[in-house]
């Protein structure tokens, strides 16, 4: 038996999940939105405000989902600054530690992004905001910097739990991987919704479609991957959360798969929608697996 | 500077009266019962059936017993935080709560603790665990306090057949070999130490004698840094990052070209 079955449980449940899933379409969203502000065309703008809009209230979302899951939420800012020396707090190699600085600096850039859209669609009168969008230096400088922090945000929560001692999370190490291609291909799946909503040009969301077809077959083989990696630790799948992560593969990869190659148009909602259930599923098996296993 | 301190504790003269963990209580001032709940185990005449952030020392009863009941042992076990020198909860704590002190014991500080809970997966042991009282992760502190004042830990204290011993960890390496051997040169040739050894975690600085393998105690039979994960783990991400990328370049500069 795997020494990993000795250890006690977080007891880290909805709240993280709910994290897990938020911080993914958060990161996603803006990594494609900034995709689509350096290299898209003048009728991806909406899209590219969507994403910038959306990014920013949820990573806000994610810090409020964190703070209330704390033992003590009023010691949030522990995380950041030592509480007897009032010095920064960080430790490279904790996976928390440095997602905690992440996230923050993300949020930061998303709030500058946020408020760029504001000013670009008027509705904050001060010109000089307009130059925190590209393609101002400024507000390259922000996008590609929040981009990368984006990827960080994304996948580092991945690692987070392999770098514990928990059965199933620490018994493999592809998790980072596995929620950084979910993270692209949920917030693939929550643009194109609200694409669809918010009158965003077809050819945008043709666009991000395609890229969401890709991002699905990487996300079926990353899936593969992990249970490779689990060797037979991947047994304790056998029941309940192993169905459920089965119709994750299923319903949430590659039906929604099937039905964007044999029929890419009318468009419907139903594949996002699958796309975006199936991220937010495969979170809670692997979080909730593990917690059982205590 | 003190020498590094610990606790050897001899699972074959534990009766299991569990004064070590009345004793602990009381000197840290630990609720008896979790929010006011009383449970009983039902199955066991232990009910404390784990340690956690209110029961820093927890009596294990191993109850073997033939189907029929006409033969049996029980194997008591006192157990706690083993003060790892490569200490999974320390290296991963954000916020600096957990530290090593001058005794090389691993302790907790309650008012930096923000309850993330992030510890206590890290632990290989299953040690950690959240008071209900102060909404902090807490365990055994090899009673700090007591230490400074210099006093053995309660526990330590309390235990009548010197099951649990305190010392530095050259004596207790010393004084546990010697109990092996005696052992051993008795007939019990199954007794052994456990964490004694620097190849598990750097050395346990609470370490045990048993006489069955690890897994028949509730411990892990090859504990591990959870760093060890790390490289790889971040590695692979970034290969993913670089898929992800490569994708939506392609994917995007290939609609521009069609554009085009």
């Amino acid at each position: 038996m795997s020494s990993t079955f000795f250890t006690a449980s977080p007891q880290w449940r909805w709240l993280i999940v709910a994290y897990f899933f938020l911080g993914g379409l958060a990161a996603g969203s803006y990594f494609l939105a900034t995709l689509m502000d350096l290299f898209g065309k003048s009728r991806d703008r909406r899209l590219v405000h969507l994403g910038y809009l959306i990014a920013f209230p949820l990573v806000g979302l994610c810090g409020l989902v964190l703070t209330v899951d704390l033992g003590r939420p009023e010691r949030f800012w522990h995380m950041l600054i030592q509480s007897e020396t009032l010095r920064p707090m960080i430790k490279t190699y904790s996976p928390m530690s440095l997602g905690a600085w992440a996230l923050l600096c993300f949020g930061g850039c998303a709030l500058l992004s946020f408020v760029a859209v504001l000013a670009e669609r008027g509705w904050l009168g001060w010109p000089l905001l307009r130059r925190l969008s590209p393609p101002a230096f400024v507000g390259r400088l922000v996008t590609v910097v929040g981009a990368l922090l984006g990827f960080y945000v994304a996948g580092y929560t991945g690692v987070l739990l392999s770098v514990t001692n928990r059965p199933i999370w620490a018994d493999t190490t592809l998790l980072g991987l596995t929620f950084l291609i979910s993270a692209a291909s949920t917030s693939a799946a929550l643009l194109i919704l609200l694409g669809f909503w918010g009158g965003a040009s077809g050819d945008s969301i043709d666009a991000l479609e395609h890229f969401d077809a890709f991002i699905l077959v990487l996300e079926a083989i990353a899936i593969a991957g992990l249970l490779v990696s689990l060797g037979r630790i991947a047994m304790v799948w056998l029941n309940g959360w192993g169905l459920l992560l089965a119709v994750m593969v299923l319903g949430g990869i590659a039906l929604p798969l099937y039905m964007r190659l044999r029929a890419p148009g009318p468009r419907r909602a139903i594949g996002p929608v699958l796309v975006l259930l199936g991220g937010l599923i495969l979170r809670a098996v692997i979080i909730f697996s593990s917690d059982r296993l205590s | 500077m003190p020498e590094p301190m610990g606790f050897f504790t001899d699972t074959t003269v534990c009766i299991g009266c569990k004064a070590c963990e009345v004793a602990c209580k009381e000197w840290n001032q630990l609720p008896a019962a979790n929010g006011g709940v009383r449970t009983l185990s039902g199955d066991s005449y232990d009910n404390t059936r784990h340690l956690d952030g209110i029961h820093w020392r927890h009596v294990k009863f191993i109850e073997q017993f033939t189907a029929d009941r006409r033969e049996g042992r029980w194997l008591m076990m006192s157990d706690v935080c083993k003060h790892c020198v490569r200490a999974g909860c320390l290296e991963v704590c954000p916020t600096g709560a957990i530290i090593r002190t001058e005794f090389d014991t691993v302790v907790i500080q309650s008012d930096a603790c923000n309850g993330c809970r992030d510890c206590i997966g890290a632990c290989p042991f299953g040690v950690i665990g959240i008071n209900p009282v102060s909404g902090t992760a807490q365990k055994c502190t090899l009673c700090y306090d007591r230490m400074k004042a210099g006093l053995e830990p309660a526990c330590a204290k309390a235990c009548p057949t010197e099951s649990i011993n305190f010392g530095t960890i050259a004596d207790l390496k010393k004084m546990a070999q010697a109990r092996v051997g005696r052992l051993q040169g008795a007939g019990e040739s199954r007794a052994y130490l456990y964490g004694a050894d620097e190849g598990m975690l750097g050395g346990l600085n609470s370490f045990y004698l048993l006489v069955d393998k690890p897994e028949v105690y509730g411990l892990p039979p090859d504990p591990k840094i959870p760093s060890r994960n790390l490289k790889s783990s971040a590695v692979w991400s970034v290969l993913g990052a670089v898929a992800i990328a490569l994708t939506s370049l392609v994917n995007f500069r290939n609609r521009g070209a069609r554009d085009v």
